[in-house]
């Protein structure tokens, strides 16, 4: 990673008075960047530590930074309120796992189609798949559904497994940029050999780009995960829920007569976010590909 | 349109091996294209014509021609306050956002030990699921036992009802909106690291200020940068529905009522699929509109180092 930073120009004569104005320069950055971070994280530990408190430490003012003693016990407690295995069963086997596999190899086929073959009108076709990028969901949303009314798929999950087929403007664009780059001589010697375009997707392109496939499967799985409209528009009984509509169970509102129902509402969010942020941390250098992968080439 | 009629007429005049990879072109692309018209084409006519009838799910659809769209603007009596709301929501919210974002990734782009720490902590709010957000969020904007209420209350101040008042509520959602830029900072910090050196280096020997240089070389060629942010921005917050919905559910007093809240209300509360249909298509034009003006603003300020676009 290289750094654009003020190339300090400083002249040796009047270092001293030179070094007071960076020593004072970079206690305001890293003060600024500490009062930032702090910022950005105390909603999320806000999150956790209500979630370790009892009814007492939630309704103390000033508020209780860090719960003592901490009831563990919300956790296991909170899953169990509400049939949360089944919600996490939903979420990972029947959204996320088909929705994610499915987009991974559909978008790899599409994109191949948009790059590495030469075909008249490819690139206009390319180009619309690009704009309905900007099409807003909300348009879809009402006869989308009164199709799947009309399907029978409402509280099913076959609405994400079957559209996962389509591939995603997002990630067709992704992988062709990605594909692009490739060079052509690989696919050429080997249609020279004979080797038929599919051939030739499975044993050349697919091999060099899976660090482009794991952007693409971590970002479909993130929009999984925490998807909360889709499910709320689709399904509707609630064995059929994923971990997001569960949470909403244990809303409460301002309403806060029940027992020890914010900590549990706290221990169910935060029991949400945890694969996710355990994800991030082992996989910050692929979000951050990722996500620069579609900023500086849009 | 004539580009398509061009390559339609070359298709008669075709060699054999162009005509092959046209088959299995195609081939590759077909599952996009049967998405693009299915999922795509389909569902925008179908809610362009639910837009032009009455229609509950139960009843057949009764054709009204333009009058849920005549009704909206000129019938309904929340429809413009909807209008403002939105408006408010995206027209500061987004701006806002694309600047601290902005601000941030400059701080993050100075000599620092740790960057990569900072940045994934300010990226860290957009992977947390958005159920879980609002959540944290509606406890810690809590009047009575939030914590930042709670201390307010402790040190015998003013407490803040930040979604209790009808004048607070959007500022407030607009806060968690500029916490979840961290994809905005990541990009302009990549954009920001791909300001050529010499230039920054070149103003430096003119005796440029770290000012001047901010406003004359890293602003101009991180346009194109902020207006993807702002134009990705615009499209998201147009279509913000979980965070104001389980924070605010559009209260107090309709404040908080956008329009895909407003959509919804109407679509899956009331079953009026039509006149429901007819805002998505309001909201879709306004979508469009709003992009086409900043593109077209884009080339009085948007500055691409290769001039030729």
């Amino acid at each position: 990673m290289t750094t654009v930073a003020d190339s300090p120009s400083a002249v040796p004569t009047r270092a001293s008075s030179h070094r007071w104005v960076e020593v004072l320069l970079d206690v305001l950055k890293y003060g600024l960047l500490i009062v930032l971070s702090f910022s950005f994280l105390f909603p999320i530990y806000w999150m956790f530590s209500s979630a370790l408190k009892d009814d007492p430490q939630v309704f103390t003012v000033p508020p209780v930074m860090i719960p003592n003693p901490m009831f563990w016990e919300n956790f296991p407690n909170a899953w169990t309120l509400h049939p949360f295995t089944t919600f996490a069963f939903n979420t990972v086997f029947r959204y996320v796992l088909p929705a994610v596999s499915i987009t991974v190899v559909s978008s790899t086929f599409i994109a191949y189609g948009f790059s590495k073959i030469r075909w008249p009108g490819r690139d206009i076709l390319f180009y619309l798949a690009l704009t309905t990028m900007m099409m807003p969901w909300a348009v879809k949303m009402i006869p989308v559904f009164i199709g799947l009314k009309w399907l029978g798929w409402l509280d099913t999950y076959r609405f994400w497994t079957v559209t996962a087929l389509f591939g995603h403007p997002y990630f067709i664009f992704m992988l062709r940029q990605f594909f692009r780059t490739i060079p052509e001589e690989l696919s050429e010697s080997a249609r020279l050999d004979g080797a038929s375009e599919l051939t030739i997707l499975v044993r050349i392109i697919v091999p060099l780009s899976y660090a482009a496939l794991a952007v693409v499967a971590l970002f479909r799985f993130m929009w999984a995960w925490n998807d909360y409209l889709g499910p709320l528009l689709f399904i509707r009984t609630e064995e059929n829920y994923p971990i997001a509509l569960g949470i909403e169970l244990l809303d409460v509102g301002q309403n806060y007569t029940c027992k020890r129902c914010v900590p549990h509402l706290m221990a169910a969010s935060s029991l949400a976010t945890i694969p996710i942020i355990i994800l991030f941390f082992f996989a910050q250098k692929t979000f951050i590909e990722g996500i620069n992968l579609t900023g500086t080439k849009g | 349109m004539s580009a398509l009629s061009i390559s339609l007429k070359k298709l008669g005049r075709l060699t054999p091996g162009e005509r092959r990879n046209l088959r299995l072109g195609l081939f590759f692309i077909s599952p996009w294209l049967i998405g693009f018209i299915g999922y795509e084409l389909a569902p925008v006519a179908a809610a362009f014509y639910y837009s032009l009838n009455r229609y509950d799910l139960v009843r057949p659809p009764v054709f009204l021609g333009l009058d849920n769209y005549v009704y909206l603007f000129a019938g309904d009596p929340n429809f413009y306050e909807v209008l403002w709301n939105t408006l408010f929501y995206v027209g500061i919210g987004v701006p806002v956002g694309v600047c601290v974002a902005f601000l941030i990734a400059n701080l993050l782009n100075q000599r620092i030990v740790g960057r990569t720490f900072f940045r994934g902590v300010i990226y860290l709010p957009v992977i947390v699921p958005a159920v879980a957000s609002a959540m944290a969020w509606q406890f810690l904007y809590n009047i009575q036992y939030g914590a930042i209420n709670g201390i307010l209350r402790a040190l015998s101040l003013p407490v803040i009802p930040f979604l209790s008042n009808p004048g607070l509520a959007k500022p407030s959602l607009i806060l968690v909106m500029v916490w979840t830029q961290g994809a905005a900072v990541v990009i302009f910090l990549a954009a920001l690291q791909n300001v050529p050196r010499h230039l920054l280096e070149a103003a430096s020997l003119d005796g440029a200020s770290a000012w001047r240089k901010m406003w004359n070389v890293t602003i101009p060629m991180t346009t194109p940068i902020i207006l993807f942010n702002l134009v990705t921005g615009f499209i998201t917050a147009f279509q913000e529905f979980t965070i104001p919905w389980l924070l605010t559910e559009g209260g107090p007093m309709r404040a908080t009522e956008f329009l895909l809240i407003f959509l919804y209300r109407n679509a899956f509360v009331n079953f009026r699929m039509g006149k429901a249909s007819a805002v998505a298509w309001v909201m879709f034009l306004i979508i469009v509109v709003f992009t086409i003006i900043l593109f077209r603003s884009s080339a009085r300020w948007v500055y691409y180092g290769d001039e030729d676009r």
